[in-house]
């Protein structure tokens, strides 16, 4: 592996790991279509700060453009608090004529500098380590290395010093207000975040990849965890394992680097959908079968508890006549009976049903449960 | 009417200094629309009051008014003489169960030490003394085996005493509560009310959205009847009348004479 390489996954990691932080809070208060709206709408703003400040990683550009990221949100605040045009209404109608803005000028005046549409919208991370920083006449490593470091502790000074505000804020927003923990305050100070990390990270891998690596880990973290500080971890650890995957990935396909870290991510959210222990898919489908076996279980042990000891008890226990009484068929019948006897509840005596102590046990608890 | 009743109630209790909550000429309203419509109400110290009236009534958005949570056009709220920002650690609020998202990753221990936010300020993290306090509170709601539960599996009753052991560690003066019988069963209700009714004998003021017309004089000893205006408020034997009834749910609560199964409770449930 090349130092350059090398250099390329660790960029990836830091921008995952930058990404997922506030990422984590945009999914828990269903916003995610906000980074979508935001990495757009800083074009705009990358745009202009670029014509005052013509350098890329200039912390005042990022500053600056992280603004267009602070005005999106708030003009989508300010169309829905009109009550004319629902919140999902307004951001898609606010960060298209931003953007759009934005890519007119790049086509007009910015097309001979190092900005284009498709280097905003995908990044190039390929090129990261060649953009050096230099002082004193060291070299001492790629310049996007050190933005993103930076906004990565930015992220985490923030998320740590106010982790109790944001928690309330993002959990109770009315108790919040009521105890003098300004919710608005808290929401802008999150947007400015996700807006510096979107206007440092686009550089990197581009606004689009900005979106996947915000939303994706999260998203998957939440079926993994039930706190708040572990799914914070959960989803810093899944980004920097969708980044470094999809680094080896571009390698193999000869493929951008930036698109198959969001394959990744979209594809470690995918696992996780499906085999998360408790949530996942599967787990959900196998207990819901579980759930369906016990209750026909119960719902047989019940009643042959019912018909115990009297007349027509013979003729309620044959196990041909669970079709006809509890409309069962025949196969359905034959395995809850095998279900049945292996939990130890019955016993079968040619044909005939037969409730062990335990199951007579375990009917009567069902019918006191329930 | 019963108006001049309140008004003059509002005045002689005035200068006396041990009113929880005073509110005075309070407008609320939504775009021109009013919510709540000059509100005189003076809430004394010590009693446990509930909120009645039907669907649309503004009784939520009185409650939210006082804990300065929403704008109002006009009017001012006192609470202990104080507005509400400047006396926010004497407040406890009990907001709608469904107010929340309960699938948010977190313990039931860590929403009750929410409680304590207020009292640590900005930045300080809740320690050991509040994991006390939280654990004390959920062991007077019943919920003490359930401290570390994850919130989602918790059933409405539980979910409602979590909330209510959330405001107990405010340690408050004044509670604030919104519907908290809403969805529970009647074990849980009979726990709420019993607990209620403890926190007015030691002293703090209770104000409880309330649905079920039928227990309001079993578990309130003071009441006000809202819609958008205020029809009536004191205790309840004097206010909590047929007449005030009916001027306060219009022509609907006249079977309130025979108020069996199917008697005004009904109406009261239904108004959401």
């Amino acid at each position: 592996m090349g130092f350059e390489q090398f250099e390329i996954q660790l960029i990836a990691s830091v921008v995952a790991a930058a990404c997922a932080i506030p990422g984590v809070f945009l999914v828990l208060r269903s916003m995610a279509m906000m980074s979508d709206a935001i990495s757009h709408a800083i074009l705009l703003g990358i745009v202009l700060a670029f014509f005052v400040i013509p350098d890329i990683s200039s912390p005042l550009l990022i500053i600056g453009a992280a603004l267009s990221g602070v005005l999106t949100v708030s003009l989508v605040e300010l169309l829905n608090k009109t009550r004319l045009v629902k919140e999902d209404a307004s951001i898609g109608l606010v960060f298209p004529v931003l953007f759009s803005i934005g890519v007119i000028l790049i086509a007009r005046y910015a097309w001979n500098v190092h900005l284009d549409v498709h280097a905003v919208l995908l990044g190039e991370l390929a090129f990261a380590p060649f953009d050096r920083l230099i002082i004193f006449g060291n070299d001492i490593g790629p310049k996007s290395l050190y933005v993103m470091g930076t906004i990565l502790i930015i992220n985490l000074f923030f998320i740590s010093l106010f982790y109790k505000e944001i928690k309330i804020a993002t959990f109770d927003a009315g108790l919040a207000a009521a105890l003098g923990f300004s919710p608005g305050l808290i929401h802008y100070g999150l947007m400015s975040l996700v807006s510096v990390t979107a206007v440092g990270a686009f550089d990197a891998v581009g606004s689009i990849l900005v979106v996947a690596l915000m939303i994706a880990p999260p998203a998957a973290a939440y079926l993994l965890t039930d706190n708040l500080t572990k799914m914070i971890l959960i989803s810093v650890v899944l980004g920097v394992i969708s980044s470094i995957s999809g680094f080896w990935l571009a390698i193999f396909l000869d493929a951008n680097i930036a698109g198959a870290m969001a394959t990744m991510a979209g594809v470690l959210f995918v696992l996780v959908f499906l085999f998360a222990p408790d949530r996942g898919i599967i787990a959900i489908a196998r207990r819901r079968s579980h759930q369906r076996w016990e209750f026909a279980g119960k719902m047989l042990a019940i009643h042959l508890l019912n018909h115990e000891g009297t007349q027509d008890e013979e003729r309620e226990s044959q196990i041909q006549h669970l079709e006809e009484n509890l409309r069962w068929k025949e196969s359905f019948a034959r395995r809850v009976v095998h279900y049945s006897a292996n939990n130890g509840f019955l016993l079968v005596n040619d044909d005939r049903l037969v409730l062990t102590t335990r199951g007579r046990e375990y009917a009567k608890e069902s019918i006191v449960d329930n | 009417m019963h108006l001049d009743k309140v008004g003059s109630l509002n005045k002689g209790d005035l200068d006396m200094s041990e009113n929880a909550i005073e509110v005075e000429d309070l407008t609320v309203a939504y775009q021109e629309k009013p919510v709540l419509w000059d509100i005189d109400l003076t809430v004394p110290e010590g009693v446990l009051m509930a909120i009645v009236g039907p669907n649309g009534a503004g009784k939520t958005t009185l409650i939210k008014a006082i804990l300065n949570l929403v704008k109002t056009a006009a009017g001012q709220i006192k609470i202990y003489g104080k507005t509400s920002s400047d006396q926010k650690r004497l407040v406890g609020y009990v907001p709608q169960r469904g107010s929340v998202d309960w699938d948010f990753p977190t313990s039931v221990k860590d929403v009750v030490m929410m409680g304590r936010y207020g009292a640590l300020g900005w930045i300080r993290r809740p320690g050991k003394e509040e994991q006390k306090m939280a654990l004390s509170a959920l062991d007077k709601v019943g919920m003490l085996q359930y401290a570390e539960r994850q919130i989602s599996q918790l059933s409405g009753g539980q979910q409602q005493r979590v909330f209510l052991a959330r405001a107990l560690v405010q340690d408050a003066q004044v509670y604030l509560m919104d519907e908290p019988f809403q969805g529970v069963d009647a074990t849980t209700e009979r726990a709420i009310v019993s607990l209620l009714q403890e926190l007015r004998k030691s002293g703090k003021t209770v104000v409880v959205v309330h649905h079920d017309l039928q227990t309001v004089p079993e578990y309130f000893d003071w009441t006000a009847l809202l819609n958008v205006r205020l029809i009536a408020s004191g205790p309840v034997q004097e206010v909590f009348t047929e007449e005030n009834l009916r001027l306060t749910y219009g022509g609907r609560v006249s079977f309130l004479k025979h108020n069996g199964e199917n008697g005004v409770s009904n109406i009261g449930q239904r108004t959401g």
